[in-house]
C-alpha cells in the first residue's frame, strides 16, 4: 500500500501553502510556470487557434480580464504552486487536462472534445439554485467567483475507465453556496443540471445519454469540505473542454461524478436518478466511489493507468481520501450502493 | 522487365493486400514517432491493434462471398488476410499483457482479469486464431485434409468472439462495434446454403457481364452440387 498521510490531505494546507508561496513569488510564478511548461501549451485558456477559429468565442472568455480575477484565477500562464499532490505524484500538464477530456455532450472521442468545445459559449452565464432551499438565488457566474474566495485544491481524479491524472483546481466549496441558499430541514439531496444547448454540443444530438446531463450528492456529500465547485484550472479560468463555467470536482467519486457546464442546483428530497443510472443502472450506482474492492460489472477497478506513465498503479480506497470520507458511508454496503 | 512486369499484374491483388495491411501498423508506429497519440497511448494502441485485427478478420471472411458473387482470384489473399488478422490480435494482446500490465502477473490477477467478460470473450478469440494460423501453411493442408477446413470454420466463431469482446468494452457509444455485428452476421448469413445458392444462381444468369472471363466458369466445387 501506497503510504497515505493524512495530515498532508487537509485543503488548508494546500491553500495556506499556496497563500504564502503568492505573497512572496507573485511576480516570479508567471516566469516560473511558463519556464517548466515550455512554449508547447496553448498560450490562452482557450488556446491559441480558439482566437483564429471561433473569435465571438474567445471575445466571450476574454471578457473577463485578469486583472478582475481573484488571484487564484489570474494567470495567463498555467499555474499551481505545487509540482505534485500530497502522495508526492507529478501533476498532469495543463495540455494533458485539457486535450484529454471525457464530454459526451460534445463527442465520446477523448481527444474530440477540445476541438469541438472551442466554439461553446461559457459566458455570460448564470447558475440558478433553488429548490428546498428558504433563500433561492440566481447567480452569475463572474459574481460568484469573486464573491466565494476561489483557492487551489490539487487532487486526483480517477475516471470510471480506470484511467487518472492529477489536477490543480482553482475553486471553492460548495459547501459555501449551499449554506447562502439555506437548505430546508426535508431537504437530503443536492441535485446538479448541465447545460442543453444541442446547437453549440453536438453530442447532445446523440441520443445515448439523456440530456441535459443530471448529477447529485447526499447533502452531507455536498457540504464536505473536499467538494467543491471548480471555476479554474491551473491558475487560470475553466477551458471549455474541462467544464466552463463551472463544474463539480468530488475527489473521491468516479470522474463522471464531477459534473461540467453546471446550470442548475436544486436541493431535494428524494435521491435524484443520475444520468449514468438512467443509462446502466447496473453499472452506475448513485455514490460511484473509487473503489478497488467493487468492480464495475464489465471491468477491474482494482488498478488503473496514470496518465503520462507506462504500466499500472493500484487504485486507494475513495481514491485516496479515506480518512477524510470513509465516515460518511460508515455502515452501508458498499457493494450494494455501489 | 516484361516478366517482371506481368508477375507484378499476376500479383497485384497480393500485393496490394499485404501493403494495405502493413497500413494500419505503418501509421500508428508513424505517430507514435511523431508523438500524435494521445495522453493515454496505452489505450490508443490498444484500441488501433484491436480493431486493424477485426476489421482484417472481416475481410477474411468477406472472400468466400466475394467468390460466390463471382471474383474468383480473391481466394489469393484469404491467408493473407487471416495472417495479418492474428498479427495484429497479437500485437494487441501483447500490449495488454506487456505495455499495459508490465507482465505483472500480481496485477493481472488482482484485476481479476481472467473472470472478466470481455477478456474471456478477446482471449478466447485469439487462441482460436492461434492453432488457425499454425496451420496455415500447404504442408498442415495436405497432412490436415478435409480436418483441415473442419478446423478453419472456427474462425467463424473467433471472429464472433471478437465482435462481442468490442461491444463489452464499450461504455456507451456502441456506434463501431455494432457495425462490425452488423458486417460479421452479414458475412456469415451469405454462407447459409440457401441465400448462397440465390447469390450464385443470380450471378449464373448474368453470363453476359462476365464473358469470356474465368469468373463465368464454375468451380468445380459447385459443379458437383446440382442447382436448383
Amino acid at each position: 500500500m501506497v503510504p497515505i498521510r493524512p495530515s498532508e490531505i487537509t485543503p488548508e494546507h494546500v491553500y495556506l501553502n499556496r497563500r504564502k508561496f503568492m505573497a512572496g513569488a507573485g511576480a516570479l510564478a508567471g516566469a516560473v510556470a511558463l519556464a517548466a511548461c515550455g512554449p508547447s501549451l496553448p498560450t490562452t485558456g482557450e488556446g491559441a487557434t480558439a482566437a483564429e477559429a471561433a473569435p465571438e468565442a474567445a471575445a466571450a472568455a476574454s471578457a473577463v480580464p485578469l486583472e478582475d480575477l481573484p488571484p487564484a484565477l489570474a494567470h495567463a500562464e498555467p499555474f499551481a504552486s505545487q509540482q505534485t499532490d500530497e502522495l508526492g505524484d507529478p501533476l498532469n500538464a495543463y495540455d494533458e487536462i485539457t486535450h484529454y477530456n471525457n464530454y459526451y455532450e460534445f463527442t465520446t472521442d477523448k481527444q474530440g472534445v477540445a476541438r469541438l468545445a472551442e466554439k461553446f459559449h461559457s459566458r455570460p452565464w448564470t447558475v440558478k439554485v433553488g429548490g428546498l432551499v428558504n433563500n433561492p438565488k440566481t447567480y452569475d457566474v463572474d459574481d460568484l467567483l469573486r464573491k466565494f474566495p476561489q483557492e487551489e485544491r490539487i487532487y486526483r481524479l480517477r475516471c470510471v475507465e480506470a484511467w487518472s491524472m492529477v489536477i490543480p483546481w482553482v475553486g471553492f466549496p460548495l459547501a459555501e453556496l449551499l449554506k447562502e441558499v439555506e437548505p430546508k430541514s426535508e431537504a437530503r439531496f443536492v441535485r446538479f443540471r448541465s447545460i442543453f444547448r444541442p446547437d453549440e454540443m453536438p453530442g447532445q444530438q446523440a441520443r445515448w445519454l439523456e440530456w441535459p446531463y443530471t448529477e447529485g450528492l447526499r447533502l452531507d456529500e455536498a457540504m464536505h469540505p473536499l467538494t467543491i465547485l471548480a471555476t479554474g484550472m491551473y491558475g487560470k479560468l475553466l477551458v471549455n473542454a474541462n467544464g466552463a463555467p463551472l463544474r463539480l470536482v468530488v475527489p473521491w467519486k468516479y470522474g463522471f461524478k464531477s459534473i461540467k457546464a453546471i446550470v442548475e442546483i436544486d436541493l431535494v428530497e428524494k435521491m435524484p436518478v443520475s444520468t449514468w443510472m438512467a443509462a446502466a443502472p447496473n453499472e452506475y450506482g448513485f455514490y460511484a466511489n473509487v473503489n478497488p474492492n467493487v468492480d464495475h460489472s464489465r471491468w477491474s477497478q482494482a488498478t488503473e493507468r496514470r496518465v503520462g506513465e507506462l504500466g499500472r498503479r493500484e487504485t486507494l480506497m475513495f481514491n485516496g481520501y479515506e480518512e477524510e470520507v470513509a465516515h460518511l458511508y460508515d455502515g452501508m454496503d458498499l457493494r450494494a450502493n455501489f | 522487365m516484361e516478366t517482371l512486369r506481368r508477375t507484378l499484374l499476376r500479383h497485384w491483388l497480393w500485393l496490394a493486400v499485404n501493403l494495405g495491411a502493413l497500413w494500419p501498423l505503418a501509421q500508428l508506429l508513424w505517430d507514435v514517432w511523431a508523438g500524435r497519440l494521445s495522453v493515454n497511448p496505452i489505450a490508443d494502441l490498444t484500441t488501433r491493434t484491436g480493431q486493424a485485427a477485426i476489421i482484417l478478420l472481416l475481410l477474411t471472411l468477406a472472400v468466400t462471398p466475394l467468390q460466390i458473387l463471382g471474383w474468383r482470384q480473391v481466394t489469393v489473399v484469404r491467408k493473407s488476410l487471416g495472417l495479418w488478422a492474428f498479427f495484429y490480435a497479437s500485437v494487441h494482446l501483447l500490449i495488454f499483457v506487456g505495455l499495459d500490465y508490465g507482465f505483472n502477473l500480481d496485477f493481472i490477477l488482482r484485476d481479476g482479469l481472467p473472470q472478466k467478460p470481455y477478456i474471456v470473450a478477446g482471449l478466447a478469440a485469439f487462441l482460436i486464431l492461434v492453432p488457425l494460423a499454425l496451420t496455415s501453411t500447404r504442408g498442415w493442408m495436405k497432412r490436415l485434409g478435409r480436418r483441415w477446413k473442419q478446423l478453419h470454420r472456427w474462425i467463424y466463431l473467433a471472429a464472433g468472439l471478437a465482435v462481442v469482446h468490442y461491444l463489452w468494452v464499450a461504455k456507451i457509444d456502441l456506434g463501431r462495434p455494432a457495425l462490425y455485428a452488423v458486417l460479421l452476421l452479414l458475412l456469415l448469413a451469405v454462407r447459409v446454403p440457401g441465400i448462397r445458392r440465390v447469390l450464385a444462381n443470380r450471378r449464373r444468369r448474368r453470363p453476359a457481364l462476365h464473358a469470356g472471363s474465368s469468373a463465368t466458369r464454375p468451380h468445380p466445387r459447385d459443379a458437383r452440387k446440382p442447382v436448383r
